[in-house]
């Protein structure tokens, strides 16, 4: 080293004023943030690259068509070619194969042709008797049945029910999930276990201002955020936004402050990372899996409903998809709403109380 | 002392920490003054309960029981009143690695409601052409001065450093001697620990030497020296055989003998009384020596003298 001590330089007269701490606190944060590059990747990289994957997983193509066998005889071939379109893929086989295939579930179906028609096919499965109504509609209009009222078939693939519709509300909400549990709840143990909340309580700083830099760096990031998603799934898929942009901010800004909260509450007493990311993953888990992020929660039973409802994650994906997908407004999502109110304030309160500050 | 000549005032101060039959005695009834414009060193090995005594006076650690006054005020009613007019650098502080140093400073500077421009601060510790290099570019010398800056940068009447130049090279050690001798300069007060015997020697006004979370020696380094009976010590080995240690300590200038594993020590003062007659004796004794050296005292030989073991052990 060739640094030489100076003396003690002289005070300047006038130095410059300083600004607030909120405000020194804040831009820390997002300094920090912006200097950490695997943060920028799981706030803004992963849940894009999902949004790819799974839109290119679950793209729209035309219906799969049904499998069907039909047993070998007289009249075999003509139900055969009567059947086989784009929706129906009809086969003739003898006996024992059509019933083989219909076992290891080739076929769902098997017809075997007479003057009574039979269907053998496994009544519990939703696509057989989809095929029962499906063949047997084909061969009695091509035997000749008239239908008494002419039916115009209107086919819907508008932007607004695929899958991509339903994934990007429920990305943005895992989103804001996940960055605030990590970005307040991990952060802050760490700042624990360096010693850096005790060094800072040993100034004069406020701790609601040490508090409050989190949260509002929070805020401010919603702000890019929830834009940066919603922009790119309307390029990237069409996924349009029906409500109002500021209602889906307002849901969104409010979905991060429960979060928050409950990063804040996980991070209150944890003294190390590894401790607060098994707590984490604890309370993220069942969100991920229960809150309708990649497929609707109303696939687990009735009985686990009013818990899945009541999950701030599942409220906020809700919420969030009433808005980008049925332009809901605000009184529209008086339950989300309250669901996320009553969390936030209530893990709030919690982690003031517990919090570790030395 | 009246309050405003006091910086630091403890009375029977005890900190335990646990309860039950695994509970340990950090601090063990701590009495202690320090007056306004003082630098003062606790000086003991690790684990003499050190930090922990720094910590109470800092308001980071609340004591079993005592009492604790700093700067006149209390830190159960005057906390913020406190921390503004503190400087604390802890014994550890790992700062945020990507911000650079002028932003660590300027946010340390926000938390003071009055205090000193970073830049000026940067300047006092000779990091100003590191002004804008990221925490985790710093060395470890570099490191420890920010981490001062950081205690000066709200220009502190009391400056608190738990164990500044442990684990750093001379020259930052040096260094930081001459930041503490700066902020002594204007008449503030000072308050270090260390485990650095000559540290304690060459920045402190008064010493106190902790063992087992009790103040064993209190006094100026020079004192504290004097009372080991002499300023020399006569360090000797012999070939063979034994001193006869009681008739050693009564030669004329020797004033105390102490072993030293197979060696021994004698405080010794003045050398030119002491080391004739020691060789007379040994002569007479028909004992021959292996090796015989002189040195200054010091604290380590006042540690040593108190509790029969060095400061390092």
């Amino acid at each position: 080293m060739t640094e030489i001590p100076l003396q003690p330089a002289a005070r300047r007269t006038r130095p410059a004023k300083p600004r607030s701490a909120l405000f020194e606190l804040t831009l820390t944060r997002f300094r920090l943030f912006f200097r950490e590059p695997s943060a920028l990747f799981w706030t803004f990289g992963f849940p894009v690259i999902l949004a790819v994957a799974l839109g290119i997983a679950f793209r729209n193509r035309p219906p799969d068509p049904v499998h069907v066998a039909v047993r070998a005889g007289p009249g075999a071939e003509t139900a055969a070619s009567a059947l086989s379109s784009g929706l129906v893929e009809a086969t003739v086989e003898d006996e024992a194969t059509a019933l083989q295939q219909l076992r290891t579930g080739k076929v769902v179906l098997v017809v075997v042709p007479g003057s009574t028609r039979a269907y053998r096919y496994d009544e519990t499965r939703p696509e057989a008797r989809l095929a029962r109504l499906l063949v047997d509609d084909r061969l009695q209009r091509a035997e000749g049945r008239t239908d008494p009222t002419p039916v115009a078939d209107d086919r819907v693939t508008e932007p607004g029910a695929r899958y991509i519709d339903f994934l990007i509300p429920g990305l943005i909400g895992l989103t804001l999930m996940s960055s605030s549990m990590w970005g307040i709840g991990y952060v802050i143990v760490e700042l624990r276990t360096k010693k850096l909340v005790k060094r800072m309580l040993a100034t004069p700083m406020r701790r609601g201002d040490f508090l409050l830099s989190f949260v509002l760096m929070r805020a401010l990031f919603v702000l890019l955020e929830v834009p940066v998603l919603v922009g790119f799934g309307w390029i990237a898929f069409g996924v349009r936004l029906n409500g109002s942009p500021l209602v889906l901010l307002g849901i969104s800004l409010l979905g991060a402050f429960a979060f928050a909260g409950l990063g804040l509450l996980v991070s209150s007493r944890a003294q190390n990372t590894q401790t607060v990311g098994g707590l984490m993953n604890l309370v993220m888990m069942p969100m991920f899996v229960g809150s309708g992020v990649f497929f609707s929660s109303s696939n687990f039973p009735d009985a686990m409903q009013p818990a899945l409802r009541a999950l701030p994650l599942t409220a906020l994906n809700d919420a969030l998809r009433a808005v980008v997908n049925e332009g809901a407004g605000v009184a529209a999502l008086a339950r989300p709403i309250l669901v996320l109110s009553v969390c936030g304030v209530a893990s709030f309160a919690a982690a003031l109380k517990l919090f570790r500050w030395r | 002392m009246n309050d405003a000549a006091c910086a630091v005032r403890c009375r029977a101060v005890v900190k335990r920490y646990g309860t039950g039959k695994t509970s340990v005695l950090a601090v063990d009834g701590l009495d202690l003054e320090v007056p306004s414009g003082e630098c003062f060193g606790l000086l003991g090995p690790n684990g003499a309960g050190k930090t922990t005594t720094v910590e109470m006076l800092e308001g980071l650690l609340d004591p079993t029981a005592g009492d604790v006054e700093v700067l006149g005020m209390r830190w159960a009613t005057d906390e913020r009143a406190l921390r503004e007019r503190l400087g604390v650098s802890l014994q550890q502080t790992h700062l945020p690695e990507r911000l650079s140093v002028h932003e660590v400073l300027t946010l340390f500077r926000s938390f003071f409601a009055r205090g000193r421009d970073p830049d000026d601060v940067l300047a006092v510790v000779s990091l100003e052409e590191k002004r804008n290099a990221w925490y985790d570019k710093l060395s470890g010398g570099q490191k420890q001065r920010l981490a001062v800056a950081c205690a000066l940068v709200g220009d502190p009447e009391l400056l608190f450093l738990d164990e500044p130049t442990t684990g750093l090279d001379p020259q930052s050690r040096l260094q930081l001697w001459d930041v503490i001798d700066g902020f002594k300069k204007d008449g503030r007060t000072v308050m270090l620990t260390t485990h650095y015997m000559d540290e304690a020697e060459r920045l402190c006004d008064r010493v106190g030497v902790v063992d087992h979370g009790k103040l064993i020696a209190l006094g100026t380094p020079r004192e504290l020296i004097a009372s080991l009976g002499g300023r020399e010590v006569i360090e000797l080995k012999l070939a063979d055989g034994a001193l006869d240690e009681t008739s050693v300590a009564a030669l004329p200038g020797v004033h105390g003998v102490r072993r030293v594993a197979d060696a021994y020590a004698l405080a010794a003062e003045p050398l030119h009384v002491a080391l004739p007659a020691l060789v007379d004796h040994l002569r007479a004794g028909a004992l021959t020596l292996e090796r015989l050296s002189t040195r200054r005292a010091t604290l380590e030989d006042v540690f040593v003298s108190l509790t029969g073991r060095h400061l390092r052990d």
